[in-house]
């Protein structure tokens, strides 16, 4: 399973986890409150400063730019005709800069780190019933499960194939969804030979 | 994993089993194999996915709550980072975008397609699938959308509808497709259809 992150040892690698969560958090609702073309621009002008110092070059922050851009440009266009222009420069700008340090925030943190901080974050909800410790379990287990589905898929795929069956969705999704369906129950089984439901 | 010993005779409640853990799990990856296989190759530049019909399918094969868990720990994977969003994206950045409202109402959809079909007529019929497909992975998701498009792109509300009239034939399109997976699937294993006295 490849990750979106990135290894390095960068200031912005070596950050905290959590830390870098609260930076972006903060980012978010600032440009939320501070609604205004100085701001905006701050933010993306940060925003695209701080690749470098993760060490990433242009080509990385393109890659993180290019998805969101036809939406902002409908957005952008949306905006100032119903609108005003000012106020389609602030959201889009705005809007780009934080999908920009969202990324960059994934790029240079592990999975597994992230992981730590919403097992600590869980904690206090401990009261009203959340295992944190659960949650933890969940997320791993999902993670296991993606390469594990994806060689179902891969293999409903191949006897659809062999068998010089058209690709209909339906002919895919319908193996697929079953084959899960026993996957899961094998380790539904082992996940309580191991005693996680006592 | 600390067990905690706790007196559980087929609890109902909140508390997920190792059985429920499982599902939700490998159901959460059945969505983001829908998204990385190219389901329909019709050499066309856009790969045409079924990832948008995870929330039908999660909520009509594993009811209400359990459907609703797949795609929350769904979301919570991109999120860590994993890029499991149909064309490989991930990461935080997509719940920054304009187009978060979409991710956000995925479980919610769920649930509520999820809903409707523990209350459906047994064994499986296709028209009640389609009408909760449409309901919730329609009708449902697109007020969620609609909601994120307004609140985080500051766009108005019908422009935000015309937005999302271009996506209408095909989301009808995968609203009976999944409900043919549905019965597809419960026509093999009839006892998984989700019912509302046995909630899993």
């Amino acid at each position: 399973m490849r990750f979106l992150y990135r290894p390095g040892s960068s200031p912005l690698h070596r950050c905290p986890a959590g830390a870098k969560l609260l930076l972006l958090v903060a980012a978010g609702v600032g440009l939320v409150l501070l609604r205004d073309p100085l701001p905006a621009s701050a933010a993306l002008l940060a925003a695209v400063l701080l690749y470098p110092v993760a060490s990433f070059g242009p080509r990385v922050l393109w890659q993180q730019a290019r998805p969101v851009l036809p939406v902002l440009v409908v957005v952008g266009v949306l905006h100032g005709l119903s609108a005003s222009w000012p106020g389609a420069y602030v959201t889009v700008v705005g809007l780009l800069a934080l999908v920009l340090l969202a990324a960059l925030v994934t790029l240079t943190t592990r999975t597994t780190a992230l992981v730590d901080v919403v097992v600590r974050v869980l904690r206090p909800l401990r009261i009203v019933g959340v295992d944190p410790e659960r949650v933890g379990l969940l997320l791993a287990l999902g993670v296991r499960s993606v390469p594990v589905v994806l060689d179902l898929a891969a293999e409903v795929r191949e006897a659809q194939h062999a068998r010089g069956l058209a690709a209909s969705p339906r002919a895919f999704a319908v193996p697929l969804v079953v084959r899960s369906m026993r996957h899961a129950d094998a380790l539904g089984e082992a996940l309580a030979a191991r005693g996680v439901d006592d | 994993m600390q067990l905690l010993r706790r007196e559980q005779p087929a609890l109902p409640g909140r508390r997920l089993s190792a059985r429920d853990l499982a599902l939700v799990a490998v159901f959460a990856a059945l969505v983001a194999a829908l998204g990385l296989f190219p389901a329909i190759s019709v050499g066309s530049a856009v790969p045409i996915t079924l990832q948008s019909m995870g929330p039908m399918i999660c909520g009509a094969v594993l009811g209400r709550r359990l459907g609703a868990a797949s795609l929350l720990l769904f979301l919570a994977l991109v999120a860590l980072g994993l890029p499991l969003l149909a064309g490989g994206h991930g990461g935080l950045a997509v719940f920054a975008g304009p187009t978060v409202g979409y991710l956000v109402g995925w479980p919610v959809a769920a649930y509520v397609i999820g809903w409707l079909t523990e209350r459906g007529p047994r064994p499986y019929r296709l028209s009640w699938g389609v009408v909760a497909h449409v309901i919730g992975g329609i009708v449902v998701l697109y007020v969620f959308g609609i909601a994120g498009l307004v609140w985080q792109a500051g766009v108005t509300v019908p422009h935000a509808v015309v937005i999302n009239l271009p996506f209408v034939p095909g989301d009808l399109a995968k609203a009976v497709v999944a409900a043919l997976v549905a019965r597809g699937v419960f026509a093999g294993l009839p006892d998984r259809q989700p019912s509302i006295s046995r909630v899993r």
